[in-house]
Parts: C-alpha cells; sequence; structure tokens
C-alpha cells in the first residue's frame, strides 16, 4: 500500500486530502454537535450536490464551465445555502429548524433536475455521492489544503468565543461577544468543509464524518478540549482505515469510511457500558 | 458623584404588538442588591434583557455607567447569569474550569488568546462560590444548585462591577436557595458586587437584599427593602395580580 502511494498520484491526492478532511470534518464537527446544528450539515451537502451536478451539466454545452472544475460551483452553492439558512432561521424565528427541509429539499430539487437534464455523467456523479479513491486530482487536494487553512484559522482565532457562544448563546450575546457574525463565518466555513470533504466521503455521507467521531468522542470524554482531541482521532482512524479498504476491496471510500466510524462508535458504547458496569460493581 | 451603574429613563418594550414594558425609569446605584419583583409575564426578564443590550426598548433610553448603552464598551463590567434552564445545553462534554474560563473571552478580546492568569483566576471565581473543589468535574455532573454556581463564578471570573441575574433559583431544590441567597449577599457585601435580580422568592429574599423593584408592566414601587415591608397585603395585591404576604418560616430567620 505503502508503494502504491509512493507510486500513484491519485492515491497521494486521494490520502492526502483524506487524512487533511479526517482533522477538519470532526474538529468542525464538535461544535456543530454541541450546537445541535447536525442536520445542517446535511442541508448544505445536498445544496453541493446542486452546484456540483449543476456545474457538471453546464459543462457538457458551455465551455467555460468544462474548464472548470465542478468543486469551485459546489463551494459556491454550499456557501449560497449557509447564507440562506440563516436568512430563513431569522425569517421563522419560532420555527427556526423549518429551514434546514426547506434548504434540503431545494437542493435535492435543483440536483435531480440538473442531473436529468444532462442525461449522463452517471460515473462522475457515483464519485460525488459516495466518493472516490480514484477521482481526487491535484487540484481538488489543492482546493482541500485551502479549505484546511481556512478552517484551522478561524478555530485557532475564534476557539474561545466559539466555546462560549457553543456552550450558552445568550450568555455570549449578554457578554458583548460578536455572537451573530462568529456564528454567521461559522456556517460559512461549516460550508466549505462540506464542500472539500464530498470529494471522499461523498456528498450523501459527509455529514456523517463531522457527526458520528463525535458521538464517539463524546461518550468517553471529561472535557471539551478532551472531546476534540478523540474526534479528531476516531476521523483519522476512519478515515485511514476507510481509504485502504476501497482502495484494496474496490469500494467507495465514503461507504468504508462511515461504516468503519459506526463500528469505532459501536466499540466505544460497548467500552463505555462495561466500564459502567466495572465501576458500579467496583461499587456495589 | 459617581454615575449610576444603570440609569433608565422612560423605556417602554412591545412585543408583537403587544405592550411589555411602559414608561419604566429607575436607578442602580453602586452597592445596591436589588430584586425585582413580578408575576409571570409582568416584564421582567425583558427588562434585564435590556439592561444588558439583548434588546432594544422601544421608546426611552439608557446608561450603563454614566453611558449611554449604545456607546457603553466595558460589557466585562457586567456579569451575566440566565435562568439555567434557558440557554445552558445540559450534556455539554466541558468541565467546570472550562465553562467557568470563557467568561473571560469578552475581557481578554477578540484575536487574543485567555490571560496567563486564566488558571489562578478561575480558581478564585470557585472558591468565591465555594465550588473549588469541582475544577475538573465535567459541568453535565453537577446538580442544579452546584451548576448555578459555576455560572456565578464564570460571571465573576472576569471581576464584574455589577451582577445580573435572571431568576438564579430556578431549578434549585428548595433547601439550597436560602444557602444561594446568602453566598449572593455575600458577593454583595464582601467584594461589593452591585447586584440585580429577577425572582419570585419574595419571601427568602427580602432579608439580604437592599432595595426592592416591583414590575408589572410598569415599576408600581421602587424603594428600600423597609420601605417595601411596610407595604399592606392589599397595596401588594393591588399590583401583583393576587394577594401577596409575607411568610414566616418555622424556625427560620425570618
Amino acid at each position: 500500500m505503502i508503494d502504491a502511494i509512493f507510486t500513484y498520484e491519485f492515491l497521494q491526492n486521494a490520502f492526502g486530502a483524506g487524512l487533511i478532511i479526517g482533522v477538519i470534518a470532526p474538529l468542525l464537527g464538535v461544535f456543530i454537535v454541541v450546537r445541535r446544528l447536525s442536520l445542517i450539515a446535511d442541508a448544505l451537502s445536498h445544496v453541493t450536490l446542486a452546484g456540483i451536478a449543476g456545474s457538471l451539466y453546464l459543462s457538457q454545452s458551455v465551455v467555460v464551465f468544462s474548464a472548470l472544475n465542478p468543486l469551485f460551483l459546489g463551494i459556491a452553492a454550499s456557501v449560497g445555502g449557509s447564507v440562506l439558512i440563516e436568512r430563513l432561521r431569522t425569517l421563522y424565528k419560532h420555527y427556526e429548524e423549518l429551514a434546514i427541509p426547506i434548504i434540503l429539499s431545494a437542493g435535492i430539487g435543483f440536483g435531480a433536475i440538473f442531473i436529468s437534464l444532462a442525461q449522463g455523467f452517471s460515473n462522475d456523479l457515483f464519485g460525488y455521492l459516495f466518493g472516490s479513491v480514484s477521482a481526487v486530482s491535484r487540484e481538488d487536494l489543492l482546493i482541500v489544503v485551502a479549505i484546511a487553512i481556512v478552517v484551522l484559522a478561524f478555530i485557532v482565532i475564534f476557539f474561545k468565543e466559539l466555546f462560549v457562544l457553543s456552550f450558552d448563546d445568550e450568555y455570549a450575546k449578554a457578554s458583548g461577544l460578536p455572537a451573530k457574525w462568529i456564528h454567521f463565518m461559522f456556517m460559512i466555513v461549516t460550508a466549505l468543509v462540506i464542500a472539500g470533504s464530498m470529494r471522499i466521503v461523498g456528498i450523501l455521507l459527509v455529514s456523517s464524518l463531522m457527526t458520528i467521531p463525535v458521538a464517539a468522542a463524546m461518550r468517553v470524554s471529561k472535557s471539551f478540549k478532551q472531546t476534540i482531541t478523540l474526534s479528531i482521532i476516531f476521523g483519522e482512524a476512519s478515515v485511514i482505515a476507510g481509504l485502504i479498504s476501497a482502495f484494496y476491496f474496490d469500494l467507495a471510500p465514503g461507504g468504508t469510511i462511515v461504516v468503519t466510524s459506526i463500528l469505532l462508535l459501536l466499540l466505544v458504547l460497548i467500552y463505555k457500558k462495561i466500564a459502567v458496569s466495572v465501576k458500579r460493581g467496583a461499587i456495589a | 458623584m459617581e454615575a449610576p451603574l444603570i440609569e433608565i429613563k422612560d423605556i417602554s418594550f412591545e412585543y408583537e404588538e403587544t405592550k411589555a414594558l411602559e414608561n419604566i425609569s429607575m436607578k442602580v446605584e453602586k452597592g445596591d442588591f436589588l430584586a425585582i419583583l413580578g408575576p409571570n409575564g409582568s416584564g421582567k426578564s425583558t427588562l434585564l434583557k435590556i439592561m444588558l443590550g439583548l434588546i432594544k426598548p422601544t421608546k426611552g433610553s439608557i446608561k450603563l455607567f454614566g453611558v449611554d448603552s449604545k456607546n457603553f464598551k466595558h460589557r466585562e463590567w457586567i456579569g451575566y447569569v440566565s435562568q439555567k434552564s434557558n440557554s445552558f445545553n445540559s450534556g455539554f462534554p466541558a468541565t467546570v474550569e472550562e465553562v467557568v474560563a470563557g467568561g473571560l473571552a469578552k475581557k481578554a478580546g477578540l484575536f487574543r488568546r485567555l490571560p496567563k492568569t486564566v488558571d489562578e483566576d478561575v480558581l478564585d471565581a470557585l472558591k468565591s462560590v465555594g465550588m473549588e473543589a469541582f475544577l475538573h468535574r465535567s459541568i453535565s455532573e453537577l446538580s442544579g444548585g452546584q451548576q448555578q454556581r459555576v455560572f456565578i463564578a464564570r460571571a465573576l471570573v472576569a471581576k464584574p462591577k455589577m451582577l445580573i441575574l435572571d431568576e438564579p433559583t430556578v431549578g434549585i431544590d428548595h433547601q439550597n436557595v436560602q444557602a444561594f441567597y446568602d453566598m449572593l449577599a455575600a458577593l454583595n457585601r464582601e467584594k461589593e458586587i452591585t447586584l440585580v435580580m429577577v425572582t419570585h422568592d419574595v419571601d427568602t429574599v427580602t432579608d439580604r437584599i437592599s432595595h426592592v423593584a416591583c414590575l408589572n408592566q410598569t415599576i408600581h414601587f421602587h424603594g428600600f427593602k423597609e420601605q417595601f415591608q411596610t407595604l399592606s397585603d392589599e397595596e401588594r395585591a393591588s399590583w401583583y395580580g393576587h394577594s401577596v404576604r409575607k411568610i414566616h418560616h418555622v424556625g427560620g430567620a425570618h
């Protein structure tokens, strides 16, 4: 496997992008989960699908789009979707969750129309839906690197504000923190991570990499920082094991990565149950 | 003479065409321990939110530490303790230490790290609410009363000049409410922190406070607690909506 990575550029791209996504998706995922925004990731991934499908369709008839990486239109759609979600959440103050099904169905709706219009690109589309080891180009890798720099810079710079906002948003606003702006930037960054992750994990499974490692970490963590560390470890383990098995068994990496993360979650849940039983036994 | 910490002039607030507050004027001076009393829906929490700048009044003005609230820059001078059940995610994976350190975020400033003294500051704040032994415990493992003490420590860690508390005893069992108010009174007395608190516990709190404001859309009474205690049951009922009487607890100090 190591020899193959040194030999083939597509494997270098896939593993490079995968390792980076294994860090940034669970890192941002911790904030998404504790802020109870998990479904927003799903809505944005479907909006990204519309952007990708639109780009692939346009590339068949418009010269400019044939030279453009579909990821760019996917990113634009995802960021646009995040802005729209925020607008809708403000509009429906008492039913904020309504924004998610509205944007999610709009994404699927536009995606379905573009796919029908194109009457083709099923191979490309499969890669975008479930991820692909072979389809990650050097340009895709560079886009992922750029997104990772933005995400890491955002988290490092605004970590303390993000923590306060995630724990208690009313307190954050009362303290005079620019909660609205930080949340807005958070949504944009989330959109970027989703768009960047889908080449490896796929549009339909990208939100899983942001939530399942976090779900496992939260069961065994004692602190917020420990939750972040364990989420990244579980995320990385899922990506590495998932990519290797996808390569050897010729499977969609999105599936293998997510199934690995589910297995890790099950192991953590079993470990936690045993640990609690042992503790109770020791006390009794 | 030092400016009042809060000076409200002729404030009104309407929520979706329903009047929540009408022509409120009041001052909170340095060292006050003010309890804002009123029935449900009387606008108590709305008034606190206006004081904190979370919502803007439809009419009127508010000064904080002598400065118009729109131009007031020192939010870290005001600590806020909300109703625990309203805003806190009870399953949040964080330690007491992390939660209290979060209280320094505004004081540290954007693009800056927490101060190097963060560990000492957090420990000092926890000591002042008697929770130093819980430093490394998970916030979700604590009882309602313990969590509320931690939230007061979070408000205290930035060394505020004033604390604003919105029904802080919601979710605390009755036996611990008295001890909780004793702790607030000690903060007011020993650390000279001005306290503004919305509460329903009229009887329990009156021995610890210095001032009372009775609110039901508008201010019906604002003065020293001794004056409040001389009000007849009928006078209290006229603004509260039903009879409010001082109850003498068996074995209690009041």
